[in-house]
């Protein structure tokens, strides 16, 4: 394994690690020792959730730049952004099935589903999204399954199991099955829009908060999907192929550079949310917003989302981005983890007024407290730490063994290997 | 010449209508209430009875009274506002529950089904009036005094069924759930009214059917007095209030 895997494989563990006491509280306790309540119902998990859903629809959205509409000069990153888009969309599902009330009841979702309801509709969309990818990523690597099950040792072994009896194949099957992948990923498209902007509709539709309940909602989460899953696959080709931003210093350029178009758009996105709800005075519009820009988080909007996220990422990406792969790739990350600012005041703005005036002297209460301001408790920050330890470590071992970079002229993994 | 008027308690006025409207098929009741703001003292009796009716655990608050103070010194008045679960004819927390846990029954009221519930608190971000808590397992003295009170275990009877939270099940229904008021259907499927309009000392509660034209409900929901809370939003309550 590469030093770089090495490094996510280990900080994946020490999250793993530092997170799994979190989650056994979680199996024991419940919801008890979180730090929100019913006032603030939904809180730092639902901001990851929303947070790896958009990388995984940003990913995949990138993919299909690739493989439905024919950019060749992403085709390094093609695999890689499936693999990520997987990677994110199961750990965006355990955020939200840890913020189960009870968990051992998520399959009443298809038992007996809602379809009035956009919460019913996403989770059936994410499964038929989840078996997408998974046949996409088998139709894209089954060749490559097929001559690496030639090897001896484990990696053979899996390679025999996952080609599923897969010949080798021509120049001419691999084309078909590319075909097929495109036709996935023609599906896919429509789906990841589908699902993503569907989860912007969860908020969207909610009536009682006048901060979501806005048609640009729908369209705001694709954009930040689009921007962060964007930022992600820069980061990933930038470090994660050996050498990516010399090697890759084009791709990566040029994903620098849809970066930047993406930025500019959730920009004009924001700027449009903010001054319409700020242009009024009925407070259930400016209270989200004054609460972002000078509440008592306000960092999260000024540091994390205008700085990490956008600013500083778009200012490198007009200077030094336009030449050095290493400027974007450093950018790109720095955008990708910041993103998750911006995913924090999607929701808990939501929740800075009480639903009626007065209600929070009503009655104050252990996890029924207006007046008291949503800290997360050290479980829920361990039972994320644990989500995200499991990405990590997902996709450093998934990225060893799988054959995911593809370059032109044949397969690195085999390089690989005669180089091994 | 003297004229002689029939007087009627209340509460006994109140009780014939709901004897007369369960002698009806349920989907042709509208069980309602109204809430006379100008009789309300701000007592929370309500508020109490209902905690000890329906045997709520801390966090999860099925009715509240809001307490606003209006004016500066010296012209300072207080007004209180009693919110139970407005009961909605479009209730929009039934239209996102994913998994149909919630619904409006034919006779109006808003019920959860504790055993389907996920507890994924759609319901809880999509009430405008914020009449849904979520129980998230807390007890007023287990985990804080060394003995365990009774009244921490023992059950509620809503939905006319038998709930038992225990300190040591907390991933036990309705624990993971969401909760809300019932208009105590349990106590009017045994021909009470519900807690909070008995226990109401002013006098400011009247519950009854809205589909009952004699009913002391539809008498004084036709008062020019009547508002309710939130009216566009398109929510239709079935809770009334007489300013």
């Amino acid at each position: 394994m590469r030093k770089r895997l090495w490094l996510i494989l280990a900080l994946g563990v020490i999250a793993f690690g530092i997170g799994v006491v979190g989650m056994l509280d979680r199996l024991q306790y419940g919801l008890r020792n979180v730090g929100y309540g019913s006032p603030i119902p939904w809180a730092l998990w639902v901001v990851f959730y929303i947070y790896f859903i958009g990388l995984s629809a940003g990913a995949f959205l990138i993919s299909s730049l690739v493989y439905v509409f024919g950019f060749k000069q992403f085709e390094a990153i093609g695999r890689i952004a499936v693999f990520t888009a997987l990677i994110a969309l199961i750990t965006a599902l355990l955020f939200i099935w840890v913020d189960l009330g009870h968990m051992e009841r998520f399959t009443e979702v298809f038992a007996r589903p809602g379809f009035h309801s956009p919460l019913a509709w996403i989770v059936w969309l994410y499964t038929a999204y989840f078996f997408l990818l998974l046949a996409e990523a088998w139709f894209l690597m089954r060749r490559s399954f097929a001559r690496g099950a030639k090897q001896g040792g484990f990696k053979g072994g899996l390679y025999r199991i996952l080609a599923l009896g897969t010949k080798e194949g021509t120049p001419a099957d691999e084309e078909r099955d590319l075909k097929v992948v495109r036709v996935l990923g023609s599906i896919g498209v429509p789906l990841a829009i589908a699902f993503h902007g569907g989860t912007g509709t969860v908020f969207a539709v909610t009536i009682a908060r006048a901060y979501w309940y806005s048609g640009l909602f729908p369209l705001l989460f694709l954009v930040s999907a689009l921007a962060s899953g964007g930022a992600l696959l820069t980061a990933v080709a930038a470090f994660i192929i050996p050498n990516g931003y010399r090697r890759h210093q084009d791709l990566v350029i040029s994903l620098g550079r849809l970066l930047l178009i993406l930025l500019l758009v959730e920009v004009l996105m924001e700027v449009a949310e903010f001054l319409v709800s700020l242009y009024g005075t009925a407070p259930a519009h400016t209270a989200p917003i004054q609460e972002q820009l000078f509440g008592p988080n306000w960092w999260i909007f000024w540091l994390l989302g205008l700085v990490g996220a956008v600013g500083l990422p778009m200012l490198v990406l007009v200077t030094a981005g336009r030449r050095s792969g290493l400027a974007v790739g450093i950018v790109a990350l720095l955008s990708a983890i910041c993103f998750v600012g911006i995913r924090w005041n999607i929701v808990l703005p939501g929740f800075v007024l009480p639903e009626l005036p007065g209600l929070e002297h009503a009655l104050v209460e252990p996890h029924l407290n207006y007046l008291e301001r949503y800290v997360p408790s050290l479980m829920e920050w361990q039972v994320s730490a644990f989500a995200v330890g499991v990405a990590l470590i997902l996709f450093a071992i998934g990225y060893h063994l799988l054959p995911l970079e593809r370059e032109a002229g044949g397969e690195t993994w085999q390089k690989q290997e005669v180089s091994q | 010449m003297t004229v002689q008027v029939e007087t009627k308690s209340m509460t006994v006025r109140m009780l014939e209508d709901l004897q007369r409207a369960l002698q009806k098929p349920m989907e042709e009741r509208h069980w309602a209430m109204v809430i006379d703001l100008r009789k309300c003292v701000g007592c929370n009796a309500c508020t109490v009875a209902c905690k000890a009716e329906n045997n709520t655990p801390p966090g999860v608050a099925y009715h509240v009274v809001i307490e606003e103070e209006i004016g500066k010194y010296p012209n300072v008045a207080r007004r209180f506002l009693p919110r139970p679960c407005m009961q909605c004819e479009h209730p929009p927390c039934v239209k996102v529950c994913p998994v149909n846990a919630t619904y409006r029954r034919p006779d109006g009221i808003v019920v959860i089904d504790y055993d389907v519930c996920i507890g994924c608190r759609y319901c809880l971000t999509a009430c405008p009036y914020g009449a849904r808590s979520f129980d998230f397992g807390e007890f007023y003295t287990a985990g804080h005094t060394p003995e365990v009170a009774a009244y921490d275990t023992s059950p509620s009877f809503e939905y006319g069924r038998l709930h038992q939270r225990q300190p040591g099940r907390l991933n036990e229904s309705p624990i993971g759930n969401a909760r809300k008021c019932t208009f105590c259907i349990h106590r009017l499927e045994k021909g009470m009214l519900p807690a909070c309009i008995t226990t109401c000392l002013g006098g400011a509660r009247v519950f009854g059917d809205l589909n009952d034209p004699k009913s002391l409900v539809v008498q004084l929901a036709a008062s020019p007095r009547v508002v309710r809370l939130k009216e566009e939003l398109g929510t239709e309550p079935s809770v009334y209030y007489l300013l």
